[in-house]
């Protein structure tokens, strides 16, 4: 590794450094400070204050009247929904696909969640759960249910979105599985199972312990996912009915653009942000050890 | 075992053919007139084709599509290309020399690329407003290409500490300058790995919706996504009209995957994999 020079640093680094500043850490540090300024200037913990005992934020009556509770409790339930599906969703079928012809069309389909806009995304997980047309009311009226519109009812609406975005989401953990078990070297699996361990033991025993550094990525890509999800709430349901798919990204934008209440906006931010690095440390002590 | 594997081909085709349910829903129901549809879009009689749904979205009297494409383009192409330089330009820097702060810099932009756009919408919105760039295309491509910048300077690093340095350093020895070095020598061998993060930086851009949302205001600027929900209607949805719309956005991002899989899909594992 060679010494930088002066014009080394200007050419290279200079450019990228200058439009990072501007952009995106000065801004950050100033919706930090905003977090604590009042609508008068002055020095306080009110904004906090207020978004924290908000019921926009946690609703705990709504335990026993029903949703809303809270943008903090709703991205908390999508993630205990959706990141233990999508993981394992999309390992199952990284293991099953490798063994199936036509495993790589299947496996282009299931991407294509996350090649689409998450605006267009949104239209879509509304329209398979839409009252008329939806295709979950068709398969569920199979059953004997009544059809709905699954997104307008609060008892509904944020469960419709958090399995519509599994829908989305899986074809991530199945192409990063796929591509990590490309590296178990087979010798691995033929000397299991000259041993006679089974499918099920060599899946437990040996695919999934050698996986861990890929779950690792996979679950905290998918958890800023879920903590970021802005554009599928906005198309879907615009955080509704009555707030009861509200999450704390669209949360922000109503208090700073609707409302706004910079200083209200800048703690769901701030809240935001320190859900989003915490989640993101493992990855972020990796890298910068790896230096 | 042969009962077995059969059994593992059926559920793992349905699973797949289960993915693909919406996408057909969409199709089906841009392409047939509304009356068809009211027994659901999977019942095919009457089955007629038309187009009129396209139309309807490309010349939509308040969101047309036609204009929202292109807008979404004249952003899209500029806020791929200059990120995709300075960044590649960064993380050369970052894989090869040695500077005082090397480290807390390092942290600083994984930090960024975890943020969320919410963290600077407020304090960005102000300042492109006392810039006069509010409203305007170059301040939208100055924010994609900020925001950019940190992931594509951390995953161009890694590729750069793959490649070896010693055909740099043989270079040198024949009295070639850094920056000859790099635009000669390095930047073609480059290539393949601007292509993953070019093609991931075009699908970001062209999906983004929230940048877009709080910087561009006039109707006739609007980008593709953001017509989508102008589309959508509050209380009575016109399905025909916004599954033609929605396959029209998604196409283009649909269609370079498929021409750049390979590059897709490195790109997606490299950048997530280090």
């Amino acid at each position: 590794m060679r010494k930088s020079g002066f014009s080394q640093f200007l050419i290279f680094m200079l450019p990228a450094l200058i439009l990072l500043s501007t952009f995106v850490i000065y801004p950050s540090i100033k919706t930090t400070l905003q977090s604590f300024v009042d609508e008068n200037g002055k020095i306080t913990f009110k904004n906090y204050k207020d978004v924290l005992t908000s019921r926009d934020t946690i609703d705990l009556s709504g335990f026993s009247r029903g949703f809303p509770l809270g943008t903090l409790l709703h991205n908390a339930i999508w993630i205990a929904i959706h990141l233990p599906l999508t993981v394992s969703l999309g390992l199952i079928l990284a293991v099953l696909l490798r063994k199936v012809r036509g495993g790589n069309i299947l496996k282009s389909i299931i991407f294509l969640g996350m090649v689409m806009p998450m605006i267009i995304g949104g239209v879509m997980v509304r329209f398979m759960f839409d009252g008329n047309l939806g295709v979950i009311n068709a398969f569920l009226g199979l059953f004997g249910f009544e059809s709905k519109t699954w997104t307008a009812y609060p008892e509904t609406s944020l469960f419709s979105l958090i399995f519509g975005s599994v829908w989305l989401w899986t074809g991530f953990s199945l192409v990063l599985y796929s591509a990590g078990l490309e590296t178990i070297p087979r010798d691995f699996y033929e000397a299991a199972a000259m041993d006679g361990a089974g499918p099920f033991k060599i899946f437990f025993k040996i695919t999934i312990p050698l996986l861990k550094p890929i779950t690792v990525v996979v679950v905290t890509m998918t958890l800023l996912w879920e903590l970021k999800i802005f554009d599928i709430v906005y198309v879907a349901t615009m955080g509704g009915p009555g707030g009861a798919s509200n999450v704390l990204a669209l949360q922000m934008y109503t208090y700073a653009f609707r409302e706004l209440n910079t200083g209200k906006a800048a703690v769901v931010a701030v809240l935001l942000t320190t859900l989003t690095i915490t989640a993101s440390y493992p990855l972020i002590k990796g890298s910068s050890d790896a230096r | 075992m042969k009962n077995r594997m059969i059994l593992v081909y059926i559920i793992t085709w349905l699973v797949g053919l289960l993915w693909l349910i919406p996408f057909l829903g969409v199709f089906m129901t841009a392409i047939r007139p509304l009356d068809e549809l009211l027994n659901g879009w999977w019942s095919l009689k009457p089955f007629n084709i038309g187009f009129k749904n396209f139309l309807s979205a490309w010349n939509h009297p308040t969101a047309a599509l036609a204009q929202g494409i292109l807008n979404s383009l004249k952003v899209v192409i500029p806020s791929t290309i200059l990120p995709l330089v300075i960044a590649t330009m960064a993380g050369y820097y970052l894989s090869r020399y040695r500077f005082p702060g090397k480290r807390i810099l390092f942290v600083i932009i994984i930090i960024t690329i975890t943020l969320p756009q919410q963290m600077i919408a407020v304090p960005v919105y102000s300042m492109l407003s006392k810039m006069g760039l509010i409203d305007s295309y170059l301040g939208l491509i100055l924010l994609h290409t900020a925001w950019g910048i940190p992931w594509i300077t951390f995953f161009m690093r890694n590729f750069f500490a793959t490649l070896p340095a010693e055909i740099e350093e043989a270079a040198r020895i024949d009295g070639a300058s850094d920056f000859a070095v790099f635009f000669k020598i390095v930047f073609p061998l480059t290539l393949p790995a601007i292509g993953s993060a070019s093609v991931l930086q075009f699908n970001w851009v062209w999906s983004d919706f929230f940048l877009a949302l709080i910087t561009i205001y006039s109707p006739d600027k609007l980008l593709a996504t953001q017509r989508i929900p102008l589309m959508r209607g509050i209380y009575h949805v016109d399905w025909g009209l916004l599954s033609a719309a929605a396959i029209m956005v998604m196409i283009i991002p649909i269609l370079v995957f498929f021409l750049l899989q390979k590059y897709y899909v490195k790109g997606m594992i490299g950048w997530a994999m280090k």
